[in-house]
């Protein structure tokens, strides 16, 4: 049996007889969250948590994870590691946060959200609260998730507590002190290798080997959001040929269905979903967008084809059908062999035998 | 994942004479998912836990705004309720979207839909139970908690040695270490290759893509099925080792404390909502649904004292009470009743979901009045309005599953006091029969034990699942989905069971949107605070008048009996549990639920 080595092994130890960390991983959970991108972070596998945790990456700093969903400590316990970065001495963390954030001035008194307890009133203290607390003190604020990143699902039109995202709460060009604007990696929930790897980044932003980390105007990291859904889609080539479905279940392009794939910028259908397994239109699910800003209002109702899709589908279906007939032609062509493949007392391949 | 601080947890309790009360609190509850908090007074000195409030600290307001929505946008909304069993949501609201179109998926379709939530029961149970509330039994915590214990598990050997390679207790506790173990990171491997099964059927973890009303998206082929069922194999053989190392395990508890079958006791009030429809008999309408509801793999039904009070999906419906009573929420008796008569005729209650409307009103947390975001569900057997638990789920599915004594493919069959499971020769292993037999008690061992079993029962449920959808692709039937259209007026409800238990979706559609849609899912039930009759939420009834085994004392105190009595009901409040370890505070007056709001 493994002895509990791997992470002694590794961590020295400082004079109190604890580990010594190089980089701490805060993460609050309490947002608006279905704790889905903590759960979706389980599944990563390039890398995995455990390859983080146990430092099987050259180059990795010595992290430590203060991570709700599978946190050894409890309560109290587990709360000390935030009121010890909100003292400042924590040095240094990265602060992740799940979850879109409520506004909690548009009442007189309660919460919508709250993370602890405050010990002066022994009421919960509000997460927006830890926000406007941890932010100016993080290396990096990382938004997980599309409601931690543009507000998502809770932030959605008639909404009661009045929701947002980590950007709409700090502002978007709020840079932390170590110069770094707000990361942020979309998806409802995020994509789980999407988010292993940024945090990877950070990790390595933060051990001084990787440069600033690049993302685009949304704020998401550029390698992974750089494209859109359709220009990965293994059924963009059902597109291009003008031929939709309109019924769930079939191979062929989905866009009449409401995939919304041509305009959303996601790597899911090239990445699959874990281990390159599952997706979305790539496996006959609709794109809903939900990596997007505008997610979901701009995209409702969900099954319904994308208004913008009527002209570029009427398009695509002229042309598509011309593009298919020339191909049909082809395809007759090369679905056969070639004619000297057959039984024979003489040779037809070309060669001729010196025999 | 983070070591254990130095510093005493609690700070320092004072000492005080017979009967007085610490004041314990832990919040937030981590290892569950979403935020939870639980308040208790503990008699170190008769070594109970004297009261429990159990307090959620987060709203979203999901029936407020689905209104005026398009009814089929509820399943992508309603997944994202929670994270780790969203599908479930997602599955439950197209039932109920179905009943209101009046239409059912092609068998095939079905198929796929209980392929999808199988993966989801054999990977949500196995992360859970073995990378969440393994922890609370592995040998780091074992040896903080109880070292006499610890001392006692290295010289005890596993009786099931033979069969899962662990010598001692001692040696499966160390295997459960976070990270370093390796079963630990076994667990977590296998909670990927479930996931990747999950995604072959659904698309996506934890919102899945292609299911929709009417059938699923997904295409599908031969090679699907041999995906799914290859990995599937794999985990029916590391099930076979799985199931006897917990029995070992959760046995060896019973053997090293005696008494610990008082932890997490309460009454047996447990229920079931069902699960897998059976596509021959299902059709979706509210009319026959007694009927196909009785032909789910997965029986459902309300057990009180430990036997079954019904099967009826109906009766169940019909039973379904929301209380108040300390929730931050306005009553809203008198208000518009959506559904006044369910489509057989049968009155429905103000309180039904049916009828209900959420109004919230954020406010200060106060014990003695209001202190949770979360609401009582009760379910009215016609003389009480019962605090139902799901005891995490598995408990209740395969109790009511053993007790009604309608399931048998082969692969699973109750038998009235049990159930059995029959699992196939796999690479390394023969055919192997485990029998999960009603237990006693409705405890904490009990419901942590069950899971492991449930895993098993789900891997061979899936068997027959991807025979049958074979058969039909083999057949040439390959349609996943049928074609509906919205009416402007109708009602429909869903019922399944999510990973941790009873889940129903009850939606109402005027002009053609959604005008009331109500959600219960299994941690409103178990997570409930007092009702407006007093009655306490199961979690706080299960930890309340519990016995202490933890050593320690006060100063130095973990929980660690409270943490898995609350952990054994696999708590998912996207919304938590926060339990606060207060600092030692003692309480003058026994009964003082105000002081767990005084300032420390």
């Amino acid at each position: 049996m493994a002895a509990d080595s791997a992470t002694t092994e590794r961590e020295d130890v400082d004079e109190h007889g604890q580990p010594e960390v190089d980089v701490h991983v805060l993460w609050i959970n309490a947002g608006l969250s279905c704790d889905g991108d903590s759960v979706a972070l389980t599944a990563a596998t390039q890398p995995t948590i455990e390859e983080i945790a146990l430092g099987a990456l050259p180059g990795l700093p010595r992290v430590q994870f203060h991570w709700p969903l599978i946190d050894y400590q409890v309560g109290d316990e587990f709360m000390d590691w935030f009121w010890k970065a909100d003292r400042g001495e924590l040095e240094p963390f990265v602060l992740v946060v799940e979850g879109s954030i409520p506004n909690e001035a548009i009442k007189s008194e309660g919460y919508w959200a709250a993370f602890g307890n405050d010990p002066e009133t022994g009421q919960p203290i509000t997460t927006s609260e830890w926000l406007d607390r941890l932010a100016p003190k993080a290396l990096a604020v990382l938004a997980a998730g599309t409601c931690a990143t543009y507000g998502g699902i809770h932030a959605m039109q008639g909404n009661p507590t009045g929701a947002m995202g980590v950007p709409d709460f700090l502002g978007w060009n709020w840079r932390s002190k170590a110069g770094i604007p707000i990361v942020c990696v979309p998806g409802c929930p995020t994509h789980p290798d999407n988010l292993s790897e940024t945090i990877l980044y950070l990790l390595y932003q933060a051990a001084g080997v990787a440069p600033m980390i690049p993302l685009d105007e949304s704020l998401r990291p550029l390698w992974l959001f750089g494209q859109t859904v359709h220009e990965g889609c293994d059924r963009a080539g059902y597109y291009e040929q003008g031929d939709f479905t309109t019924e769930y279940g079939s191979p062929k392009c989905l866009v009449k269905i409401g995939c919304w794939g041509p305009v959303v910028k996601c790597n899911v259908p090239k990445r699959g979903w874990i281990n390159g397994i599952g997706g979305c239109p790539n496996v006959g699910g609709i794109c809903i967008a939900c990596t997007m800003p505008g997610f979901p209002d701009k995209f409702m109702p969900f099954m319904d084809a994308p208004p913008g899709s009527t002209v570029s589908g009427a398009a695509s279906v002229t042309y598509g059908k011309a593009i298919r007939e020339l191909r049909n032609f082809t395809f007759k062509t090369v679905d056969e062999e070639p004619k000297w493949r057959k039984r024979g007392t003489k040779l037809l391949t070309g060669y001729k035998p010196p025999w | 994942m983070t070591r254990v601080s130095e510093a005493p947890v609690g700070g320092k309790a004072k000492k005080g004479g017979a009967g007085d009360l610490v004041e314990m609190a832990w919040d937030p509850i981590t290892r569950i998912v979403g935020s939870l908090g639980i308040y208790t007074k503990i008699n170190f000195k008769t070594k109970e836990v004297a009261e429990c409030y159990s307090t959620s600290s987060i709203f979203r307001g999901y029936s407020i705004f689905m209104k005026g929505k398009d009814p089929r946008d509820s399943h992508f909304i309603t997944s994202r309720i929670c994270g780790i069993c969203g599908d479930n949501h997602a599955t439950c609201s197209c039932y109920a979207q179905n009943m209101a179109y009046g239409v059912a998926p092609p068998h095939l379709g079905e198929w796929i839909v209980n392929l999808g939530e199988a993966a989801e029961y054999m990977f949500d149970h196995n992360i859970y139970q073995e990378n969440l509330v393994g922890v609370d039994f592995c040998e780091k915590m074992v040896r903080e908690t109880n070292p006499g214990v610890w001392e006692q598990a290295k010289r005890t050997e596993a009786p099931n040695a033979g069969i899962h390679g662990y010598r001692t207790i001692a040696d499966i506790m160390t295997s459960l270490n976070p990270f370093t173990g390796d079963f630990y990171r076994e667990a977590l491997h296998q909670s990927r290759v479930t996931r990747e099964m999950f995604c072959l059927m659904e698309g996506r973890h934890v919102h899945p893509s292609t299911l929709y009303p009417g059938g699923v998206g997904t295409v599908a082929t031969i090679q699907l099925f041999t995906d799914y069922l290859t990995r599937l194999m794999r985990y029916i053989e590391f099930m076979k080792t799985t199931v006897p190392m917990h029995d070992d395990l959760f046995d060896f508890f019973y053997e090293a404390l005696p008494g610990y079958e008082q932890v997490g006791l309460r009454r047996i009030l447990l229920g079931c909502w069902g699960s897998f429809q059976d596509p021959q008999h299902c059709d979706f309408k509210y009319e026959n649904m007694s009927d196909w509801g009785r032909k789910m793999f997965v029986t459902p039904g309300v057990i009180v004292d430990g036997e079954l009070v019904t099967t009826d999906l109906v009766d169940i419906n019909l039973g379904i009470r929301i209380l108040l009573g300390s929730s931050y929420y306005e009553d809203w008796a008198g208000g518009e009743k959506f559904v006044t008569r369910d489509p057989l005729g049968n009155p429905v209650d103000e309180r039904h979901p049916w009828n209900q409307h959420t109004i919230p009103k954020p406010q200060k947390r106060d014990f003695d009045a209001n202190y949770t975001w979360v609401m009582s569900p009760r379910w009215f057997d016609g003389k009480d309005n019962l605090a139902l638990d799901t005891g995490g789920g598995p408990i209740a599915r395969l109790w009511a599953t053993a007790r009604a004594n309608l399931v048998d493919i082969g692969y699973v069959k109750a038998t009235g006091d049990s159930v059995e499971i029959n699992l196939p020769k796999t690479m390394n292993l023969p055919e192997t029969k485990l029998e999960w037999k009603v237990p006693q008690w409705s405890n904490t061992i009990e419901r942590d034990r069950a899971r492991t079993y449930f895993q098993a029962y789900a891997a061979a449920c899936a068997l027959h699942f991807v025979e049958n959808a074979l058969n039909e692709v083999r057949s040439g039937n390959t349609k996943t989905w049928t074609p509906f259209e919205v009416p402007d007026e109708g009602i429909g409800c869903g019922f399944t069971e999510a990973v941790r238990g009873v889940l129903s979706h009850h939606l109402v559609i005027k002009d053609g949107k959604i005008a009331n849609y109500h959600p219960y899912p299994p941690t409103p039930w178990n997570a409930s605070p007092r009702d407006s009759y007093g009655t306490p939420g199961p979690y706080e009834d299960a930890v309340q008048g519990q016995p202490i085994f933890e050593e320690n004392p006060p100063d130095t105190f973990k929980g660690i009996d409270i943490m898995r009595t609350v952990r054994s009901f696999d708590p998912c409040l996207p919304c938590g549990v926060h339990m606060y370890l207060g600092n030692g505070k003692v309480v003058q007056k026994r009964h003082a639920p105000s002081m767990l709001n005084s300032p420390e």
